[in-house]
């Protein structure tokens, strides 16, 4: 498993351009819902909201597979190859976002 | 997959050769406000609940066992009150089957727990599918470790109750947004019902419905199309799903598709929200939005009884 939850944050990410590599989860939705980010980039996603959801690659065989988030709680996860990478909640399929990863 | 712990097809080859004359199986339904709130007129209705030999089942569905919200702070509550509704009943259903989202998160304690509240059910068999909130974080092996046993696959499997034929699949795993079913699915389902003869009536149960009935939410199954392809043949087939936490019915050709209520916590109407998520309604409506369904069948009627009946 690539991805582990990380409730305590690591060290804080410099945010050097209008990128951003914190996705929050808020009012079940991943927000922003597409994000951009340089290869190497590590994306945290926090969940905002009272209830518990997952940040999972659509479909088989995807990078991102969170635990269940339950409220403060986040995960972290280096995309260090470049691609889209769609992804979903698994307790709320309608909830569904996608990261993109630049050379 | 059931306490007794028989092969589904074993009981499903005697039943089969007991029961040979059967007709194709229509519902007939009266339908206001876009709700199922009653099922067959006629006189095959009494006849059906004094005949023995009747096909009996209850479906129940989303019993979401672990939710924590204000939209029902006690769905074990409400589970329990469901299945003693179905233990009351007065005849013994030849099956129960829960179409999913049996836990709300997946966890051990939830699926074990709803394992011990379905035994409680006086019932010849249950049987379940898995929704998407019992595999949100291991692709449904929990699940299957406990209610798997007979199953192919991911999980499906197929048996005969008293001449019908019925298909249990699961469309849950390797979401993309809607259901799925996958290649190996679809080509069980193709063998599955290759032998049966097209007066044979086909039950199809799912989670998530068969028919798009409001793909935006995810309601829907992207490659349904081709596993529905091979039971147009078939005189009657009824498709039977939950995860809309409603009542909705909807027929295409020989195919009619009914949608469960859960007995946790009503969503919303397609659409009427930003979001399909948990409704909260006013103090004591809630028991009204919840229920079971009973389905009964009969050997020589004409119609395959569909009826809803709201948590007691």
């Amino acid at each position: 498993m690539p991805g582990m939850a990380s409730p305590a944050p690591a060290s804080p990410s410099t945010v050097e351009n209008s990128t951003s590599n914190a996705v929050s989860i808020k009012d079940f939705a991943f927000a922003p819902s597409t994000t951009t980010v340089k290869a190497g980039t590590t994306v945290t996603w926090t969940n905002q909201d009272q209830d518990p959801h997952t940040v999972t690659s659509t479909g088989s065989g995807g990078p991102l597979r969170s635990p269940t988030l339950q409220q403060g709680q986040s995960y972290r996860y280096t995309f260090n190859t470049p691609g889209h990478y769609d992804y979903l909640c698994t307790i709320h399929p309608f909830m569904t976002a996608t990261v993109t990863v630049t050379p | 997959m059931t306490e007794d712990d028989h092969s589904p097809e074993g009981m499903t080859r005697r039943q089969l050769l007991r029961h040979t004359a059967w007709f194709g199986a229509a519902v007939v339904l009266t339908v206001a406000g876009g709700e199922v709130i009653s099922r067959v007129a006629g006189p095959g209705e009494a006849l059906a609940d004094d005949d023995p030999n009747a096909l009996r089942f209850v479906q129940v569905s989303d019993s979401h066992l672990g939710f924590k919200g204000s939209a029902n702070t006690a769905v074990e509550a409400s589970f329990s009150r469901a299945l003693g509704q179905i233990n009351a009943l007065g005849r013994r259903p030849d099956f129960v089957m829960h179409t999913g989202d049996l836990t709300h998160l997946s966890t051990a304690a939830q699926f074990d727990q709803v394992r011990q509240m379905m035994s409680t059910l006086d019932t010849g068999y249950t049987f379940t599918v898995p929704g998407e909130h019992d595999s949100i974080d291991d692709a449904g092996q929990k699940y299957r470790k406990i209610f798997g046993a007979g199953t192919a696959g991911d999980g499906w499997y197929s048996f005969d109750v008293k001449g019908v034929h019925f298909i249990a699949l699961v469309n849950t795993l390797n979401l993309e947004k809607l259901g799925h079913l996958g290649p190996d699915q679809l080509e069980f389902v193709r063998k599955d019902v290759a032998k049966l003869g097209s007066d044979t009536p086909i039950v199809v149960f799912s989670h998530i419905p068969l028919f798009a009935m409001y793909p935006a939410w995810g309601w829907g199954t992207d490659d349904a199309a081709q596993a529905l392809s091979y039971l147009r043949r078939f005189s009657s087939v009824t498709c039977l799903n939950g995860h809309v936490h409603q009542l909705f019915t909807k027929t295409e050709g020989n195919i009619t598709f009914h949608s469960a209520t859960t007995t946790a916590y009503p969503l919303p109407q397609p659409g009427t929200r930003p979001a399909p998520t948990p409704v909260t309604l006013p103090a004591g409506k809630l028991a009204d939005a919840l229920g079971i369904r009973e389905v009964t069948y009969r050997a020589g009627q004409p119609g395959l009884a569909v009826k809803d009946v709201k948590l007691a």
